[in-house]
């Protein structure tokens, strides 16, 4: 089995978040990126994969070469080879384009990405690169299994849980479920020199539709000081009354 | 040219999600002097969204059609949208909707623009407000393509009455070219209680519980106010609740109207999660607790004490008020 896991490069979840160039672009000043954890958990279930049914896994990630230490991380984790598509990603449609053509090159069985990004939350990848490639999709998947070519997996739906079946080739949709947050792996020294020397290739990206873009950004409205009830009483007279919620 | 909403329904009943983005696409179509076209499967009460400026809906009666599956229903909505021309298409942000959207985009070439707070900006441009970076930012979005697909936020932009003469025609489902293997076997969910998704009131409880085995009275809250129960991160990592209660960035969304966190410190990832919420209210025994800066009203006091007289004092008020 051959899987792809795409991987976004995303400010670390405890980022402060700022803008810049009069709000019209994301700060990255002083901004730790890691792999989005989305697709951290669809990496780790990968993992699983080649450890117990051989299965050989490839990363994708489109961005500059500034995403270069977030894709060595997930090499380090045990992924076995990298492209890096070289673009800026812009917006979900485009990128989504832009793994297209390394799905459709690479012959892959299954292929992962997160359920969505933690930075601009577009949760439309998975679902465009399966209907780019005519794969079949499962999205907010939380438990994956694949025997030969039949797959059963389970998707979280609200208030509740939902188990399908479906075959390869697929694309998943990831987040936590997939593994639990425990079976996250921390890369040793030895996968670290060995991710060194794995390969990661650069590809030029192809033509693409920008559907989408982010003219500007803002940030909520500062929040009034606090109420403290002294009493219970106080409190339920409050959410009443002036809150108007109960 | 019209605005098509897909208005969701369980059994054949319209879910609280499908009257807000009815008012959303009513809103939009009176920006851009239009009427608002919906799509449903198998409803039984086509009819009430005139109450919400629906002036014509679709309903795909179809046997094969009464359990959820992405691709068919996104093939289905994909035809209305070119049987009627229609130029928006809005949807909502639940689980089932996040997933046909992206399937939709791609039928449609169309730009999708999800989690929308607000009518929009403009349409021409086309450009939205929505929530980015997990609810630690707003994006304006511009969507350029011919067909634009706008996902409301839950219970951002309200349900607004607009009574409209409303007609309903019988459809029948339309076949899909894409590749679709995926088949439901089983659903497992909670009948008779409110969702993190839909609930007006979400409680929820963090590691100050101590423990899983004393969520009995965080439940017992819930029940009186008729609310959905979620939990913090740690709490759900270490076993003590299941994943689907886990809310924050990582995990579920939150945009109730009252968000009640007891025994919950506020790491930044959880409140960016629970930040849509209208109403927030932190007991807490550590008065230093960041939450109590992004709260609206708190306690300061032991979750062991307060709770157990919420629920008493609560028992009473509803006993009042009805």
């Amino acid at each position: 089995m051959k899987i792809l896991v795409c991987i976004s490069n995303v400010p670390d979840t405890t980022s402060k978040i700022n803008f810049t160039d009069g709000d019209t672009k994301f700060d990255t000043n002083g901004v730790q990126f890691v792999i989005n954890p989305n697709d951290e958990f669809g990496l780790t279930r990968a993992m699983w994969f080649k450890e117990k049914q051989g299965a050989t896994v490839h990363i994708a990630t489109v961005g500059g070469p500034t995403v270069e230490p977030t894709m060595r991380k997930a090499l380090a984790i045990g992924a076995d080879e990298a492209f890096r598509i070289n673009t800026e990603p812009t917006d979900g449609f485009s990128v989504a384009q832009q793994l297209a053509e390394v799905v459709k090159n690479g012959g892959y069985d299954l292929v992962i990405g997160g359920r969505e990004s933690i930075d601009y939350n577009g949760g439309m990848v998975p679902g465009i690169l399966a209907s780019l490639t005519n794969m079949n999709f499962i999205n907010s998947c939380i438990s994956l299994e694949i025997d030969g070519t039949n797959v059963t997996a389970v998707r979280e739906i609200d208030g509740g849980k939902e188990k399908l079946s479906s075959s390869l080739p697929l694309v998943v949709g990831g987040q936590k479920g997939l593994v639990e947050e425990s079976d996250l792996r921390i890369p040793n020294m030895r996968g670290i020199m060995m991710a060194r020397k794995k390969s990661l290739s650069v590809l030029e990206p192809v033509e693409a539709i920008k559907a989408t873009e982010d003219k500007k950004f803002d940030k909520p409205a500062p929040k009034g000081q606090v109420k403290l009830a002294d009493s219970v009483d106080q409190l339920i007279d409050l959410l009443h009354n002036e809150a108007k919620v109960i | 040219m019209s605005v098509l909403v897909y208005t969701e329904s369980e059994q054949g009943k319209f879910k609280k999600n499908a009257f807000e983005v009815a008012s959303y696409a009513s809103a939009v179509a009176k920006m851009m002097g239009t009427t608002v076209t919906a799509i449903a499967f198998n409803t039984t009460e086509g009819e009430s969204l005139g109450e919400y400026g629906v002036s014509k809906v679709m309903n795909v009666k179809d046997g094969s059609l009464e359990t959820f599956n992405a691709g068919a229903f996104s093939a289905s909505i994909a035809e209305a949208v070119k049987s009627t021309d229609a130029k928006v298409v809005i949807l909502s942000s639940s689980t089932d909707t996040k997933y046909l959207a992206p399937l939709l985009a791609a039928k449609l070439s169309a730009g999708y623009a999800p989690n929308v707070v607000q009518a929009p900006d403009s349409t021409a441009p086309f450009m939205v407000k929505r929530t980015a970076f997990s609810n630690k930012g707003f994006a304006h979005t511009q969507i350029d393509t011919d067909i634009k697909i706008v996902g409301v936020s839950n219970n951002a932009f309200g349900a607004h009455e607009n009574k409209t003469e409303v007609s309903v025609e019988e459809i029948s489902g339309a076949a899909d070219a894409a590749t679709n293997d995926t088949k439901s076997i089983e659903i497992d969910k909670v009948v008779g209680k409110a969702t993190i998704a839909d609930a007006d009131i979400v409680v929820s409880a963090g590691r100050g519980m101590k423990g899983p085995e004393n969520w009995g009275m965080i439940e017992e809250l819930a029940d009186i106010l008729g609310a959905a129960t979620a939990c913090s991160k740690p709490v759900s990592d270490l076993g003590w609740r299941p994943h689907g209660e886990h809310v924050g960035q990582t995990g579920k969304p939150v945009a109730s109207n009252l968000y009640i966190a007891i025994g919950i410190s506020g790491a930044i990832q959880h409140l960016a999660g629970v930040s849509a919420s209208k109403t927030k209210v932190v007991i807490n025994n550590d008065p230093e607790a960041p939450f109590f800066k992004a709260a609206d009203y708190g306690i300061v006091g032991d979750a062991f004490e307060v709770v157990p007289q919420l629920i008493e004092k609560l028992k009473d008020f509803k006993a009042q008020n009805g």
